[in-house]
């Protein structure tokens, strides 16, 4: 397999745009990676788009619409919320793999405000089992998965709140974020619960955005990078759920992270020591907990010492191991499709010192990685390093 | 056959096909030779050892014990809340998710560990009346009474 390196990104503010469409979310974020790379659309030979709610509407080939249509291969991914790193890992298989040499992916979403996900429907109301037969709503099932962890390891509702107030204050250095505003801990114990334990402020918003990424062959990285740094893809992982005893009951959010971590971690010759930053799906407060130790950043059991400890919390703050410097989900927003695209620019500005991140940079960031979870389930991790 | 179709319209109806109403209400699975249970019944082989046509009809205990729950205080519109969600273990080593009652929501939010292996039984109710004019039957549990 070849080195692939990324060498441009692009990304709109996550946030509200009901005026634009979806292609023109994608198209605008494919032009800022287009540019921040060097290159225009006649330089690129492959596209993987991440989109999930239009996923079957061709929303790639509509991007190129807006752009420019060279008549490249286009391909449309839908992988829940990993929508967009799957696209990204598409992309990046593509070149390692020697079939092309530049290559963009592009992961974008509308959702508008949109409320609860999750439940079921369809059919006759009567029998939709939601509330009646217990909890498919996504605030529930990753509730629980918090819950669990109190369960086996004594870990408070404070523990979780302190998670979205660590985030929220992340959040005021990214212009990028859908929100900014700092929260204390008594805002996040005291507002109105969604599903136990996680209130209003340990649930991410919905929202519409849209990143891209370009990304090249070590041959073109010489030939285009002209002396700028640019990151290098690790190790992109995929896992789907493997079978366990609860998974079909209770989605099991945590083996596979495992499993993909410990995949990645070896693919990239690394460990969690050697991680800078961390990027990871916090959905929800309680997802973002078990992810700390599910990503090796503690022990079993440890997540909440960690947090206590200025686990997860950026260096300028007093903090280690920083975690969703950007202000994760919670703050920066979850447009579905365009959150694992986002996640890995995020990353690559820290290692590049790139100035997008230029309030927040992480110093001495030398390998960082992104992990989504798309809940069904799909998990990816990107570990990039310079 | 005017008698039987009255029969039909007003014969009460599960809410999913593994909620057995008679002889009494219990929930059946299918269990495989590798010793994994699923509920629902329709399925091509058993995602844990891969096999097929290895199944044969388990009829699953009305007690269990609680695994993890949550309080969902925000739901669609039409759905009543708070309503305690849970997820039980039953004895044959199948998880179930179900709706928790006659335990206080806020209690249990404020000592969850008082919930955490709590004995429920199944206990079921008309939940809704469908588009034919069918009792909807539900399931859910409730702390065991003995």
């Amino acid at each position: 397999m070849r080195n692939v390196y990324v060498l441009g990104t692009g990304m709109l503010k996550f946030g509200r745009y009901p005026e634009k469409t979806v292609p023109e979310l994608g198209g605008q974020a494919a032009m800022l990676a287009l540019k921040d790379a060097g290159i225009t659309i006649k330089d690129v030979e492959m596209f993987a788009c991440g989109n999930l709610y239009q996923s079957n509407a061709m929303v790639g080939q509509r991007i190129l619409h807006q752009i420019g249509q060279t008549g490249i291969p286009v391909i449309n991914v839908s992988n829940a919320c990993a929508t967009g790193s799957t696209a990204f890992r598409e992309a990046y298989m593509s070149i390692a793999a020697g079939m092309y040499d530049i290559a963009m992916a592009v992961g974008v979403e509308q959702m508008g405000k949109q409320g609860l996900l999750g439940g079921t429907g369809g059919g006759d109301p009567a029998y939709s089992t939601e509330g009646k037969v217990g909890s498919g709503l996504m605030p529930a099932v990753f509730g629980q998965a918090g819950v669990e962890h109190m369960r086996k390891y004594g870990t408070k509702f404070e523990h979780f709140a302190k998670i979205s107030v660590k985030s929220h204050k992340h959040a005021t250095k990214n212009p990028f974020s859908q929100y900014r505003n700092e929260v204390t801990l008594e805002d996040v114990m005291n507002a109105r619960m969604v599903g136990y334990p996680n209130t209003l402020y340990m649930c991410c918003p919905t929202g519409d955005g849209a990143a891209a990424a370009i990304l090249v062959s070590e041959d073109k990285l010489k030939q285009l990078a002209g002396g700028r740094k640019r990151a290098k893809v690790a190790a992109s992982v995929l896992t789907s759920d493997p079978w366990t005893d609860r998974d079909l009951t209770l989605p099991d959010v945590s083996t596979l992270t495992r499993r993909a971590s410990k995949l990645a971690y070896e693919k990239a010759g690394l460990g969690p020591k050697d991680i800078a930053l961390t990027e990871l799906h916090d959905c929800f407060a309680t997802a973002e907990l078990v992810h700390y130790e599910n990503l090796g950043l503690c022990g079993d059991g440890e997540a909440g010492a960690f947090i206590d400890s200025g686990g997860g919390v950026h260096p300028d703050l007093g903090g280690k191991a920083p975690v969703n410097v950007s202000g994760g989900l919670l703050s920066k927003g979850h447009p579905l499709g365009a959150t694992g695209v986002a996640n890995i620019c995020e990353v690559v500005w820290h290692l590049t010192q790139d100035d997008r991140a230029k309030e927040r940079l992480v110093p001495n960031a030398k390998a960082g990685q992104a992990h989504v979870i798309g809940l069904g389930s799909a998990c990816t991790i990107h570990i990039l390093t310079v | 056959m005017a008698e039987q179709a009255q029969a039909t319209v007003t014969g009460p109806r599960p809410i999913v096909p593994w909620l057995k109403l008679a002889p009494k209400p219990h929930l059946e699975g299918i269990k495989c030779a590798c010793g994994a249970i699923y509920l629902d019944p329709n399925r091509v082989a058993c995602s844990k050892c891969g096999e097929a046509g290895k199944f044969s009809p388990i009829s699953l205990s009305d007690k269990g014990k609680v695994y993890v729950f949550s309080v969902v205080h925000q739901s669609f519109p039409g759905i009543k809340t708070p309503y305690v969600t849970a997820i039980v273990d039953l004895p044959e080593g199948i998880s179930v998710r179900a709706n928790l009652i006659d335990v206080d929501f806020d209690q249990a939010q404020k000592e969850p560990n008082k919930v955490f292996n709590l004995p429920v039984e199944l206990v079921t109710s008309v939940a809704a009346k469908d588009r034919e004019g069918h009792d909807v039957v539900a399931f859910s549990y409730r702390p065991s009474k003995n």
